[in-house]
C-alpha cells in the first residue's frame, strides 16, 4: 500500500522516515515501478539519499526509453518489406506515442501486433535480420505455434533484445476472443511507419493482460498503465469497445481496481464493489518492505487461475503433465 | 527479515537481511569501522534467505536475493554465508548501479591521483592493490572503481578485499597485523579469505581521486610492459564495465573522457614483488 499511496498522492511521502523510504524504494524496484515513482515524486521534498536514488532511476528510464524506441525502429527496418501494419504494444507504444503511461516506465521486451495472415512473413524477415529463437524445447515451440497468441520469443543476437510478435492479444485457448482485426484496423499511425492501438484498445489490451491472462505478477504496474490511460483519454467510448471484444468484465474490473487503488476518475456507475475484488487487491499488494513476495497461498491461487483461464481442463491436465515430466516446477 | 545489517561503502549504502545470524555477525565484525547509509536510506537491499523453509536448518543453503538478482545463481552453504553476502552486494552494484560508470578494477591512490588496475579473474587486481596499500598507498577498492560521469573522478568502494588461493598467504605475509575474515575453503572460486581494508582506506573513502594511470596486469608471465592504443583501452574497459551499455550516452562520455585523458599500460609480472616494482616505476615516470 506504501507504493500505491506514494504514486496516488506524492505529497504523502512527507511522513516517511528512513525505514519507510527504504521499504518504498525496495517495493517500487520489485514492482518495476521505481522509474514511474521517480517521475511522480520529481520536485517533492525528500531526504537527499532518496532523491539521489530516484534521480538515478529517472536517468535509467530515459535510457530505457531511448533503447525501446531504437528497438522499435530496428523492427520497422527489418519489416519494411513486409506489406503489413506493425502495431507497437505496451511500453514501447506508450513512449512512442508520448503518453503519460510511458513516463519513467521500465520497458523490457518489444511487443508488436501484426495481422495473423502476415505472421509467417514477419517471422522470416526477423530471422533474416538477426533475431534468433530463445526456446530450444520442441514442446514449448509447438505449444506457442499452435495455441498461443504470439510467436515463440525471439532475441536479437547482437543487441540481446527480445521481441514478442503477437497476432492477437489473448491465447487462442482462452475463452475470450478479442477482435484483433478491428484492433489493427483502428490503430493509429505514428508518422514513422509504425502504429499504436487506439486509446480504447490500449485500455482493453492492458485490462485483458491484467485480468484475463497471467497471474497478476507485475500487476501494480499494469494497473498504473490503465490508470494513466483512463486519466489521459477518459472512458467515453470505452464500454462499447470493451463489449465488442468480450472484454467488458476485464475492463470494468480494471477500472474498479484502478479507482480503488489509484483514485482513477471513472463514471459513478462503474464504482461498484464486486464479490472477489478484495482478493485481487490482496494479490496485487502482496509485497513486504524487503521487496519480497508475500501471501504464498493467494499467489498460488492466482497462478492456478491463470492456467485455468488460459486453457480448457483436459488440455490443462495434458500440459501440466508434459511440463512436470520435463522437470518444470512452478514455485 | 530476522537479522539485519546496514553499512555504507564509499558512496553506496546497503541493507543486508539474513535468515541466519551467522553472516550478519561476520559482517558486523569485519565492517565494524564503517559508517551507516546516508540519511539511513540504503541504495540497495540484499537478502540472504532459505529458498525452502527446511533449508534454514537442514543442510542450510543461502540463496542470494535483493533488488537485483541473477535468475540462476546457485545457493551457497551457510559456512560460506559471508561470501554469499559479498557476492550479493557485488551483484547489486553490477546489475543496479546507475550513478557511476562501474569498472571491474582495483584502485589505489596517492596525492589525490589514482591507479586503476583491471584484468580477468586471477590477474592479480586484488593482490596488487592490497600490497600497494601495505606500502603507503590508499586502498580505494579491489573490485569496482566508480567513475563519476559528471566529474570524471574515481570514487572509492573499499569493500572487504577478496583474496583467493595463493594470494591469501602472500598478502598475509606482507600484512601481518591486518585483520582477516575466516578462511572459506572449497568455494566455487577456490579458497577465499577477506582482508579488512585499513583504517585510512575507510576514513578517507569519501574523497574521490583523479584517475592518473590505467593498468592491465597479468600474473604469471615474464616481466613485460607495453603501451596500448586508445581503441584497445576503450574496448577492454567497456568489457570490464557491467553498466556501460545501461548508462547510454553518459557512459560513453565518461568512458571516452577517461580513455582520452589517462595513460594506459599492460604489464606482465612473474611474482608480486616484481609487479609492485613495475607499478611504482610506471607511477614515478608519469
Amino acid at each position: 500500500m506504501l507504493l500505491v499511496c506514494a504514486l496516488r498522492d506524492p505529497a504523502s511521502v512527507a511522513s516517511l522516515d528512513a525505514r519507510g523510504w527504504t521499504a518504498l524504494l525496495a517495493i517500487a524496484r520489485a514492482e518495476q515501478l521505481i522509474g514511474t515513482l521517480a517521475h511522480r515524486l520529481d520536485g517533492v521534498m525528500m531526504p537527499a539519499a532518496a532523491a539521489r536514488i530516484l534521480a538515478d532511476a529517472r536517468a535509467s528510464a530515459v535510457e530505457q526509453r531511448r533503447a525501446a524506441l531504437w528497438e522499435a525502429e530496428a523492427a520497422r527496418r527489418a519489416l519494411a518489406d513486409v506489406n503489413a501494419p506493425i502495431v507497437l504494444l505496451k511500453g514501447a507504444a506508450f513512449v512512442a506515442a508520448e503518453l503519460t503511461a510511458g513516463k519513467g516506465r521500465s520497458i523490457g521486451d518489444l511487443d508488436i501486433l501484426v495481422p495473423r495472415a502476415a505472421i509467417e512473413a514477419v517471422e522470416h524477415a526477423l530471422l533474416a535480420a538477426g533475431w534468433e529463437w530463445v526456446k530450444p524445447d520442441p514442446y514449448d515451440d509447438a505449444y506457442y505455434r499452435r495455441w498461443m497468441h504470439e510467436l515463440p520469443p525471439l532475441i536479437h543476437r547482437e543487441r540481446d533484445r527480445m521481441i514478442d510478435v503477437h497476432h492477437t492479444i489473448l491465447p487462442l485457448t482462452a475463452r475470450i476472443t478479442p477482435d484483433a482485426g478491428a484492433m489493427i484496423a483502428d490503430s493509429v499511425a505514428l508518422g514513422n511507419g509504425l502504429r499504436v492501438l487506439s486509446p480504447e484498445d490500449m485500455i482493453c489490451h492492458a485490462a485483458a493482460h491484467l485480468f484475463a491472462d497471467g497471474d497478476l505478477a507485475g500487476g501494480l504496474r499494469n494497473l498504473w498503465d490503465i490508470h494513466c490511460l483512463i486519466e489521459e483519454f477518459g472512458t467515453a467510448s470505452l464500454a462499447t469497445r470493451a463489449h465488442h471484444h468480450g472484454l467488458w468484465p476485464a475492463v470494468s474490473h480494471a477500472a474498479r481496481q484502478a479507482h480503488a487503488l489509484y483514485r482513477t476518475p471513472i463514471p459513478e456507475s462503474w464504482r461498484t464493489q464486486e464479490g472477489l475484488d478484495w482478493l485481487f487487491r490482496r494479490r496485487l499488494l502482496a509485497r513486504d518492505g524487503w521487496g519480497r513476495p508475500t501471501r504464498a497461498l493467494t499467489r498460488f491461487g492466482f497462478y492456478a487461475r491463470s492456467h485455468w483461464l488460459r486453457m480448457p481442463p483436459a488440455m490443462l491436465v495434458r500440459h501440466l503433465w508434459t511440463k512436470w515430466s520435463k522437470g518444470y516446477r512452478p514455485v | 527479515m530476522r537479522h539485519v545489517f546496514h553499512v555504507r561503502i564509499g558512496p553506496v549504502g546497503f541493507r543486508i537481511g539474513s535468515d541466519w545470524r551467522g553472516p550478519v555477525a561476520e559482517l558486523e565484525r569485519l565492517y565494524a569501522g564503517y559508517p551507516q547509509p546516508a540519511d539511513g536510506i540504503p541504495d540497495f537491499t540484499v537478502r540472504l534467505f532459505a529458498a525452502r523453509p527446511w533449508r534454514r536448518w537442514l543442510r542450510p543453503a543461502v540463496t542470494l536475493g535483493g533488488d537485483f538478482v541473477l535468475p540462476d545463481a546457485a545457493p551457497l552453504p551457510l559456512a560460506q554465508g559471508l561470501l554469499a553476502a559479498e557476492m550479493a552486494m557485488n551483484l547489486q552494484m553490477a546489475l543496479g548501479q546507475r550513478r557511476y560508470l562501474l569498472l571491474h578494477a582495483s584502485a589505489v591512490e596517492r596525492d589525490g591521483r589514482a591507479v586503476l588496475m583491471t584484468g580477468l579473474s586471477g590477474a592479480g587486481k586484488s593482490t596488487l592493490a592490497a600490497l600497494l596499500a601495505a606500502r603507503g598507498w590508499r586502498l580505494m577498492g579491489d573490485e569496482f572503481a566508480l567513475i563519476d560521469p559528471a566529474t570524471g573522478l574515481v570514487h572509492a568502494f573499499p569493500r572487504l578485499v577478496s583474496l583467493k588461493n595463493a594470494a591469501i598467504g602472500a598478502v598475509g605475509a606482507a600484512l601481518p597485523r591486518a585483520r582477516f575474515g575466516p578462511l572459506l575453503a572449497g568455494t566455487p572460486k577456490g579458497d577465499i579469505r577477506h582482508l579488512v581494508p585499513d583504517a585510512e582506506a575507510v576514513a578517507r573513502m569519501d574523497r574521490p581521486a583523479a584517475p592518473a594511470l590505467i593498468l592491465f596486469p597479468r600474473f604469471g608471465f615474464d616481466a613485460a610492459e607495453r603501451g596500448l592504443g586508445p581503441s584497445e583501452v576503450f574496448v577492454r574497459l567497456t568489457q570490464a564495465s557491467t553498466n556501460y551499455v545501461a548508462l547510454g550516452e553518459r557512459g560513453f562520455a565518461a568512458m571516452t573522457r577517461l580513455v582520452g585523458k589517462v595513460p594506459a599500460r599492460a604489464i606482465d609480472y612473474p611474482d608480486a614483488e616484481s609487479g609492485i616494482a613495475q607499478v611504482e616505476t610506471l607511477w614515478n615516470a608519469l
